[in-house]
């Protein structure tokens, strides 16, 4: 059965269309949009102020020959387009992420966290503050209730989670903030693998994971 | 404002975007490379990239225009707004370039899905003159907000702790823009 996902809010959507968000935001977002048409829509709405820009903004000066360099360069082959791939469990990784995750979640090194819940760390070159993993909750489990520090938002990859708030399956987003405290807890038929993007400034130490340091520290040993 | 010229403009890229399209013509690729190239290089050096990273990744969107140019739709965005869809996909491709070694703008995700768009009827000239008066009704504060995510590269958690703003208020004008602009897409009544 396929989820039409709820677009993620439209400050998201404006940070992306606008090339502002971070690498690990835009990596989320436009993985969301590929699951999402509706936030597609606004983006292409959005994307018509990025064109008024376009046309009001003073034209700067070529370099000599940029014409001619462009001319030049049209009859270089064209790389061929990435291929579709298949996630663990048939669910495809959007192409946004492939880079970062590769073809099979299964192969990935994951840590555990708590009972449950494991999660990898997937480096990006986004701002300190930020922090990008993929998140696997086994049926039934739960992420333990935590706040945050800044914003966190939950991109559900496979299977589906509630947190007292709402149901979220496949391209749908959670987002929280430190007005929420929640406990995502996955649905029981199948494990819930979800991308997860935590920001906020660096002297809060970012998110859930400050709580679950410790614990994963205990799991660890 | 723009001016009364401009539908004509937006035709003639139009005309010349679907004659690189059919014909490979490299005389209108060459208009619309005077056109957007100098806008496009103006809008990378503003979001911080220097005068060579502006102009190889302003080669790099145009030679993107040549190759895309049968997957543009009038009925979808104009020229600009698809060029700085481009520019914008390209960007964010070459922030992360080491990992990633190409972007599909045919990625589902970076192309509005045409069923999506209420209006299919709009040409892009109309869209363009709609927009541009939408923007201008915005409050200033909420136009703020876009000028700051659109020219300076600010994402809205930059824009909270930049203004020393509540980040709730700022989504919410965010939000409050967002909605604005949807509006003017909607069907005539």
């Amino acid at each position: 059965m396929m989820n039409l996902p709820r677009p993620i809010a439209d400050e998201w959507l404006v940070d992306f269309a606008a090339g502002s968000a971070p690498e690990p935001v835009a990596v989320l977002v436009e993985s969301h949009l590929s699951m999402c048409p509706d936030g597609r829509a606004t983006v292409a709405r959005l994307d018509a102020v990025g064109g008024a820009l376009l046309e009001r903004i003073e034209p700067a000066a070529l370099s000599t020959g940029a014409l001619e360099r462009a001319l030049a360069a049209l009859d270089t082959p064209q790389p061929a387009a990435p291929r579709a791939r298949v996630g663990a469990i048939g669910s495809p990784i959007p192409a946004a992420l492939l880079p970062y995750t590769g073809p099979d979640f299964g192969a990935l090194a994951w840590k555990p966290v708590v009972k449950g819940v494991d999660e990898v760390i997937l480096p990006t070159r986004g701002p300190a503050t930020h922090r990008m993993s993929l998140l696997r909750v086994a049926g039934g489990r739960a992420i333990p209730a935590h706040t945050h520090y800044g914003d966190e938002l939950l991109l559900v990859l496979e299977g589906a989670f509630e947190d007292g708030r709402g149901h979220y399956a496949r391209g749908d987003v959670c987002a929280a903030d430190e007005t929420v405290s929640h406990s995502p807890r996955a649905d029981r038929a199948h494990d819930c693998v979800c991308l997860a993007v935590t920001t906020g400034p660096i002297r809060l130490t970012g998110g859930w994971s400050r709580l679950l340091n410790p614990l994963l520290r205990l799991a660890r040993r | 404002m723009l001016s009364d010229s401009q539908p004509a403009a937006i035709d003639a890229l139009v005309r010349d975007i679907a004659a690189v399209a059919r014909f490979q013509d490299r005389a209108a690729f060459a208009r619309l490379f005077g056109h957007f190239a100098p806008r496009v290089k103006a809008y990378l050096l503003r979001l911080g990239a220097d005068q060579g990273q502006a102009e190889d990744l302003m080669q790099d969107v145009m030679l993107t225009v040549w190759r895309k140019a049968p997957a543009y739709d009038a009925k979808l965005a104009s020229p600009s707004t698809w060029i700085f869809a481009i520019a914008r996909n390209r960007r964010i491709d070459a922030l992360r370039r080491d990992r990633r070694q190409r972007l599909d703008i045919e990625d589902p995700g970076l192309l509005p899905e045409p069923d999506a768009l209420p209006d299919r009827t709009l040409d892009a000239g109309r869209w363009e003159r709609r927009l541009a008066a939408a923007l201008e009704e915005l409050p200033a504060e909420q136009a703020q907000m876009l000028r700051l995510a659109y020219y300076e590269d600010r994402s809205h958690g930059d824009i909270a702790q930049s203004l020393r703003l509540p980040l709730g208020t700022v989504k919410s004008r965010l939000r409050l823009a967002v909605a604005k602009l949807r509006t003017m897409f909607e069907p005539d009544q």
